[in-house]
């Protein structure tokens, strides 16, 4: 990102909501997925896990370094992932459930990096020029993990026995979490208006679309639409978040002040 | 990350039985190119005992980088900064890459990894000792980059012109990136040294447990190796276990000071006339008690190791189902 | 222990436009695709490569090293083929 690309104030409080927002859904997704550096099925995807989630973490610095400037708090991208509480992580809930197992933490990606790439899409022309750089960069990333995931959702949903009810499982349990994307929101407002962004709201046909096929390729069924809205963007998170943040947070809250 | 144990015995773990008959006129043509600094290709002839040794070294070391990965990988969910993570992550995965380089050029040897992979879980298999030592503190991090990873890359230099091409082969690219490892690790304690008090103190109190294990990581004294002399001729292994030992604490004095941390060795002490530091008596005990299972952490180690294996069985099946399944719907459209 | 190894497949990485895919490793994957996916996280996390081939490694068809003489010899004598088999004036001896 030059310089010159630096957008370094706000049009409104709603337009640093809306990068935060992405910033922890790649912070906490990030963390999430190299839970598995060292665990992995098979050392190829040691590797590959790893990859995505460097991804996710280098995505969430830049997000939540031009978050941190635009709000203009002096709040650095270490202050924020560091330094703040549940209620204040503004990520999807979907990004902090735990992994469980293998079909659970591909699928979860499958999903998420196709809404991701959307947003990034869409972003490539965000009047916030800088949010415009780091959708440049981001979305080859997203492609990657969309193609990577996608084709192991399928490998699972169409592999064995155990593998298909593990995959339909996984469907079955975060499916419920993917309509908190398109809840509308005050700061997807005023992102939409001052051109930052797009309503997360407009991406679900779109998402759909994407998703359905390869669930379809996949041989999983789509669980039954159910009235439960979880809320994670809007800071009431699940039961998970608060262990996720006291292991992530623990050195910079014990070391208060400390340099790293 | 590493090759300590090398030299220590253990059943092969590989299954293929040794096809390859003896032959005087092929042992001299061989023997003609390890004395002229050639390297050995995987088709090649060789002699049997040559190629048990390389699958065992291979396989050790491969294990080692595969059981590195837990110690340091303990810290990734706890790394301090995002930048720390980052780093600690692509460290991590750089030692899952180097086992599986390590893992491939030990195939070329007529092995399986899935063979490999089974006398490791089982046990029969080693790997180095220092993994079974536990990351006690966010120092620990810094300290294994910095001594660890220090250690091994003066194992490793001599490695990238070992006689056996795919090993070799291998460590050039491995080589590389570890000194990646070992400035990270430096780094991170430059910053830690800067820092508070306990910041301090948690860089000393690591060294003081890192110290004795990295400097056994060269193996036992140059008297008491097994299989050193044939290796030697083998082009296998370049330098004793006592010179490179030498050559990293006379390296790592220096950095040490520049760390301002104080290395636990009251004897370690500059000596003019052999040009060398001189240091104190290593407890050997010690090591073989780690190496033979009884370190704090052997345990934990292959269980995690297992665990991974056998909660990702499932996935390899189902992998192997599906391209199956794929290849034989190919079939049928065809 | 599972029924069946994944398949080994041997990884080309061309390292920039202009040079020839050069053989780096291996990966073990159940599939061309996972193992093109793979060997990009393996063999090119520090932007080694621009393209990469994977070719499952059976079907690999190598020289047998015993027949090297009748291969490889052959060649030997003809070293005018390597350019400093000629010796130019030291004017255009660039070329
Ligand atoms: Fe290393
Ligand atoms: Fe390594």
């Amino acid at each position: 990102m030059t310089e010159m690309a630096q957008q370094t104030t706000a049009t409104s409080p709603g337009h640093v909501e809306y990068v935060m927002r992405m910033g922890d859904n790649a912070l906490i997704l990030g963390q999430r997925t190299a839970e598995w550096c060292g665990h992995s099925p098979v050392l190829e995807e040691d590797m590959a896990l790893a990859n995505m989630a460097l991804d996710l973490i280098g995505q969430a610095r830049m997000l939540l370094t031009h978050a941190g400037r635009l709000e203009g708090r002096g709040r650095d991208e270490d202050a924020l992932a560091f330094q703040r509480n549940e209620p204040a992580f503004r990520n999807l809930t979907l990004c902090e459930l735990p992994n469980e197992d293998f079909a659970r933490t591909m699928l979860r990606i499958a999903l998420f990096s196709r809404f991701q790439l959307l947003l990034w899409e869409r972003l490539l022309s965000s009047t916030d020029s800088e949010l415009a750089a780091i959708a440049a960069k981001s979305i080859k990333e997203a492609r990657y993990h969309a193609q990577h995931s996608g084709d192991w959702v399928v490998r699972l949903g169409d592999g064995t026995e155990e593998s298909h009810r593990r995959a339909q499982a996984a469907l079955d349990y975060l499916w419920p979490y993917t309509a908190e994307f398109f809840i509308p929101s005050a700061a997807d407002e005023a992102a939409a208006e001052a051109g930052v962004g797009p309503l997360w709201s407009t991406l679900e046909a779109d998402w759909e679309a994407a998703v359905r096929p390869l669930l379809e390729e996949a041989m999983l069924s789509l669980p039954a639409p159910v009235p439960f809205r979880s809320q994670g963007k809007f800071g009431r998170h699940s039961e998970h978040m608060g262990h996720l943040l006291a292991e992530m947070q623990y050195l910079q809250r014990i070391h208060p002040g400390a340099r790293w | 990350m590493y090759t300590q144990a090398l030299d220590l015995p253990q059943q092969n773990p590989e299954g293929r039985p040794p096809s390859l008959a003896e032959n005087p006129a092929w042992q001299a043509e061989f023997d003609a190119k390890i004395d002229a600094g050639g390297f050995i290709e995987p088709k090649d002839w060789m002699p049997e005992a040559y190629r048990k040794t390389l699958v065992r070294q291979i396989s050790q070391h491969a294990h080692s980088e595969i059981v590195g990965m837990l110690p340091e990988g303990n810290w990734i969910s706890r790394a301090p900064t995002l930048k720390r993570k980052a780093i600690l992550l692509a460290k991590v995965q750089d030692e899952g890459g180097h086992g599986l380089y390590l893992y491939a050029a030990a195939e070329t040897l007529g092995v399986s990894r899935d063979k490999l992979t089974d006398a490791l879980l089982s046990g029969r298999a080693k790997y180095s000792s220092i993994f079974n030592y536990p990351t006690l503190s966010w120092a620990d991090v810094g300290v294994i980059g910095w001594l660890v990873d220090g250690a091994a890359i003066m194992n490793q230099i001599p490695l990238c012109k070992c006689s056996y091409g795919p090993y070799a082969r291998a460590m050039v690219r491995i080589c590389k990136e570890e000194s990646f490892h070992q400035r990270q690790g430096f780094d991170a304690l430059l910053q830690l040294m800067q820092g508070t008090e306990a910041q301090r103190e948690m860089v000393q109190d690591a060294v003081n447990r890192w110290w004795w294990p990295s400097i056994m990581m060269f193996g036992p004294h140059d008297s008491d190796s097994t299989h050193t002399g044939q290796n030697t001729r083998w082009g296998i292994k370049r330098i004793s276990n006592d010179d490179l030992r030498q050559k990293f604490i006379d390296a790592t004095v220096k950095q040490a000071e520049v760390l301002g941390v104080t290395l636990p060795d009251p004897e370690l002490k500059w000596n003019e006339q052999r040009g060398h530091y001189d240091f104190g008596r290593i407890d050997w005990e010690e090591f073989w008690n780690v190496v033979n299972g009884h370190g704090q952490c052997n345990v934990d180690r292959l269980a995690a190791r297992r665990k991974a294996w056998d909660d990702g069985a499932w996935v390899r099946e189902a992998a192997m189902a599906h391209a199956d399944k794929a290849a034989r719907r190919a079939q049928a459209a065809a | 222990m599972e029924r069946k190894e994944w398949p080994l497949w041997e990884v080309f990485v061309r390292s920039r436009n202009g040079l020839d895919h050069k053989h780096c490793g291996s990966v073990h994957a159940p599939d061309a695709r996972l193992a093109l996916q793979v060997a990009r996280d393996v063999y090119t996390r520090r932007q080694e490569g621009v393209s990469i081939w994977v070719v499952q490694a059976d079907h690999i068809v190598a020289s047998d090293p015993d027949a090297k003489p009748e291969l490889f010899d052959p060649a030997e004598d003809k070293i005018y083929r390597h350019p400093t088999f000629y010796k130019l004036p030291d004017e255009v001896n660039h070329m």
